[in-house]
């Protein structure tokens, strides 16, 4: 089969660091083609190559057996090559026809004549069973929608070669499964897509051949219907990796962290963003609240660790109330914050390892005498969570945090939580954005915890994890839970249902 | 090798490269107003400039160290409150208020034992200059006012309040300025007047060193100076790690304004014709702070020296009169030297690309 995508030997360095090294990667005409790669492998710099965001400092690209020069995203586009991005480019406050055919508006005598693309959309729309209103804001409409308002702005451009970056991530069960159904139609029509994922589950259902890339170089092409998942992952990681935790029954103890009747309201609208909430977090019971995306689960957190006033409620930590108590206060008293935006709250970029390392603990005399700073003691404790946690960095623990990848980053934020031998660890997307050997390793780490008798409060968007980690979960949808579930008694589709709303089974009134 | 390489990766190098060249670019461009104004003298000028305090011997040399003591403070004062991420442009104010409480205890306050007198004419500066520097700083913390914006108009009350007191307390009609000042409330000489040969020398310029030293201690050795920087570098982390800012940035300002007032006082009390003017113009020592801050990195070494050749040049400019050049010169050239500063970051990656090519050309060659 003709190729309509040839990169060849790709090398592309930024300064020292080799992100892609020789790469090789052939897309054919007609087939969805994973990408498939850890954070930090080169997925997204290939795509950027070819879309004509960076330029390779060696090789060559081929598009239909020509060579060609990309330069720019015009560039791509003139050589019908569009790519729906991880965050969605769209103007939130333009209607969903105005989007897709910004850019491209069509004209006469400089006033705008949109009924000629209103036609081609909506033709467009029905063919491939995109169902979308043009005339709803972005603003309005789901994120599912919004997805799929980027697809047809990648047709409407009469593209044919299409690039899909984690599109999955932000979506339900449902909106998942509905994108693989719109991915088989395009290339039953003829298009081509690259779709860039570390989800070997959806690989698996919906991509003809996978690519795999390994730290910047390229492993190999298989074909996904006579490989397994785990020799895929291996491709991926380099190693075995254990898909099922190992996790002991433990009957769970004590409430450590209670919750009661948690109301907050956001800071723009008055809406009451978290309404009415309680619930119990008891000793070695590993509690999730899942949920789709901006339901309430940040603020929740935001509340519960101080860092956002509430309206209403009472937050009781081992039978002290500390709904008023400071930030400061609240983790002396035992709460452990492993916060969702990384760079945001949870380092000081400019800092050091050794700097970031004691952020919620310098003040303690073992790492202070009347206030000066004891350096040594503050060098030997980085040094020895660096051990503990295998946190890797070029300069070890003088290195700038600024400087470390993601993974690593992490690892500095949760070793600091959890060595300080928290009551409760509360953890927002731990995960997110980590690969699979980082993610793997925080999971051990939380059960660990949980295993020692301490509560953790997981807070996570990926299905995947909630259903592996959690011993219950509860679910929120607008700011309210709207269910208390046994992760052995739900499928992933029934919780797909909770998390978007078409379900509930606790009323408000009564107590999760 | 290794070394040399890090010597050179080193953040204090590539600061100090960065601000040597900010410097000599500062400098061509005011051999090129020189060559404007009289091409015929335009490099003698230039070398004047640049040999600044050392024209005139030990004379010159105690010129530079008295001149660069207040805008040292000021430096300071602008540095401190940067590192916590605050704009302190109020420093004038906060000089200008230090000052007249200085020149005030000076003059009033006769009854206070000689030996002490001018230490409390300097505390009263410092406690003014920390009054002025606190009015922005409560009203950032508590109410989310622009530091910027309070402290600006924290100067000018500062200026038309000074005025008027002056007026009604210590003013000498026929010179429009103040009385002198006490004999006892004059900082000590220490013998530095006559060993440089300048008449208002004292041990200002040591106070201000041992205060450098306080000040880089603080930030770098305490708890206080590590939130304190936390808060600059990053007030969402800080808020997370459960650091009280607002408490932090009040002290910052406080501290900052107090150095400022520092520097009002230690100027002020150098007797032998040095008077506060009542003139409704700010202090230029209070902007000279900026300057001095941003050439120095806000670093408190780096302000120690970047206040040293602020004056040096400045001296420069005075000498180069003889020239028949007016010594606005110097001005123009620190205010390039300042703008070139600003792009002190752009200086400084690219060093660190051209020490990085090096690198990587010979390990190609290898």
């Amino acid at each position: 089969m003709e190729n309509v995508i040839e990169m060849n030997h790709i090398t592309k360095e930024f300064g020292d660091f080799k992100a892609l090294d020789d790469v090789t990667f052939k897309v054919r005409k007609g087939e969805v083609h994973a990408l498939l790669g850890e954070n930090g492998a080169g997925k997204s710099t290939l795509m950027s190559v070819l879309f004509g965001l960076y330029q390779a400092e060696k090789g060559e690209i081929k598009i239909n057996g020509n060579v060609v020069k990309i330069n720019n995203p015009n560039d791509a586009n003139a050589l019908n090559i569009g790519m729906v991005h991880q965050h969605f480019k769209l103007v939130h406050n333009f209607t969903v026809l105005e989007s897709i055919v910004l850019g491209r508006e069509t004209t006469k005598n400089g006033f705008l004549k949109m009924d000629g693309a209103r036609k081609k959309i909506m033709d467009l729309s029905n063919r491939y069973n995109l169902k979308i209103d043009p005339d709803a804001y972005i603003a309005d409409i789901t994120v599912g929608m919004q997805q799929r308002v980027e697809i047809l702005k990648m047709l409407y451009s009469d593209n044919n070669m299409l690039i899909f970056d984690e599109p999955t991530a932000v979506l339900t069960p449902q909106e998942i499964e509905e994108l693989m159904k719109i991915m088989k139609h395009l290339v039953s029509e003829g298009k081509s897509i690259i779709f860039i994922s570390h989800k070997l589950n959806e690989i698996k259902e919906v991509a003809d051949r996978c690519s795999v890339l390994r730290k910047g170089k390229y492993i190999g092409t298989v074909d996904v219907a006579t490989t397994t998942k785990e020799e895929m992952s291996e491709m991926m990681v380099g190693r075995k990796v254990n898909f099922h935790l190992e996790k002991k029954e433990i009957e769970p103890g004590d409430t450590v962290l209670e919750v009661k009747n948690l109301t907050m309201k956001s800071k723009l609208s008055k809406k009451d963003v978290v309404n009415n909430v309680s619930f119990k977090a008891r000793k070695g019971e590993i509690l999730c609240v899942a949920g789709i995306d901006g339901n309430g689960q940040s603020e929740l957190v935001y509340g519960i660790t101080g860092l956002m006033p509430i309206h209403s409620g009472q937050i009781i930590l081992n039978g002290e109330d500390i709904t008023k108590k400071s930030i400061r206060k609240r983790s002396i008293a035992g709460m452990s914050h492993v916060p969702e935006d990384r760079h945001k709250h949870g380092l000081i970029l400019d800092y050091n390892l050794q700097q970031n390392a004691v952020l919620q603990t310098y003040f303690e005399p073992r790492f202070q005498n009347h206030g000066f700073i004891k350096f040594g003691a503050v060098r030997k404790y980085a040094q020895k969570l660096i051990g503990q946690y295998d946190i890797r960095s070029g300069h070890g623990e003088d290195s700038i945090v600024r400087d470390m990848s993601g993974g690593n980053q992490q690892k500095v934020i949760v070793a600091r939580e959890l060595d300080r031998n928290p009551e409760i660890v509360v953890a927002v997307q731990p995960t997110r954005g980590l690969d699979v050997g980082a993610t793997e390793y925080i999971h051990k780490q939380l059960i660990a915890q949980r295993d020692a008798g301490k509560a953790v409060l997981l807070v996570s968007l990926e299905l995947d994890e909630v259903m592996d980690v959690s011993d219950r979960i509860v679910v929120m949808y607008e700011g309210e839970i709207v269910a208390d579930l046994n992760p052995n008694e739900i499928t992933v589709q029934e919780l797909g249902l909770y998390m978007a709303g078409s379900k509930r089974s606790v009323n408000n009134e009564k107590e999760a | 090798m290794k070394k040399k390489h890090n010597l050179l990766h080193s953040e204090g190098t590539s600061s100090f490269f960065s601000a040597i060249m900010a410097i000599a670019v500062g400098l061509l461009f005011g051999l090129v107003i020189l060559l404007i104004s009289n091409y015929k003298y335009a490099f003698p000028a230039l070398i004047t400039i640049i040999k600044g305090g050392f024209t005139d011997g030990t004379t010159g040399m105690g010129q530079v160290l008295y001149m660069a003591t207040p805008m040292i403070l000021t430096g300071l004062s602008v540095g401190f409150a940067f590192k916590t991420g605050l704009f302190n442009i109020g420093a004038s104010g906060q000089f200008t208020s230090g000052a007249f409480v200085a020149v005030y205890i000076g003059i009033k306050w006769t009854f206070l034992p000689p030996s002490i007198h001018w230490i409390v004419a300097l505390l009263g500066a410092i406690l003014a200059g920390a009054l002025w520097g606190m009015v922005p700083g409560i009203l950032k913390a508590l109410a989310n006012v622009n530091e910027v914006i309070a402290s600006i108009m924290m100067n000018y009350i500062g200026i038309y309040l000074v005025n008027m007191l002056i007026v009604k307390t210590i003013y000498d009609p026929l010179k429009n300025q103040t009385l002198p000042i006490a004999k006892s409330a004059v900082i000590p000489r220490g013998g530095l007047d006559k060993m440089f040969g300048v008449n208002n020398m004292n041990i200002g310029i040591f106070i201000a060193i041992v205060v450098v030293v306080i000040i880089y201690i603080i930030l770098n050795k305490t708890t206080f100076g590590y939130e304190l920087k936390a808060c600059g570098l990053s007030p969402d982390a800080s808020k997370y790690a459960g650091i009280n800012d607002k408490r932090n940035i009040i002290l910052s300002m406080v501290i900052a304004g107090a150095l400022a007032g520092l520097g009002g006082g230690l100027l002020y009390l150098s007797g032998s014709g040095k008077y506060m003017q009542v003139l409704d113009i700010l202090a230029p020592e209070g902007f000279n702070g900026i300057s001095v801050a941003l050439l120095g990195m806000s670093n408190p070494i780096g302000i120690l020296f970047a206040g040293l050749f602020i004056a040096h040049i400045k001296v420069g400019g005075y000498n180069i009169q003889l020239f028949n050049y007016s010594t606005e010169i110097i001005d123009i050239i620190i205010a390039v030297i300042i703008y070139c500063g600003a792009f002190a970051l752009m200086f400084k990656n690219l060093i660190y690309k051209l020490t990085r090519r090096n690198k990587m050309e010979k390990e190609e060659e290898r």
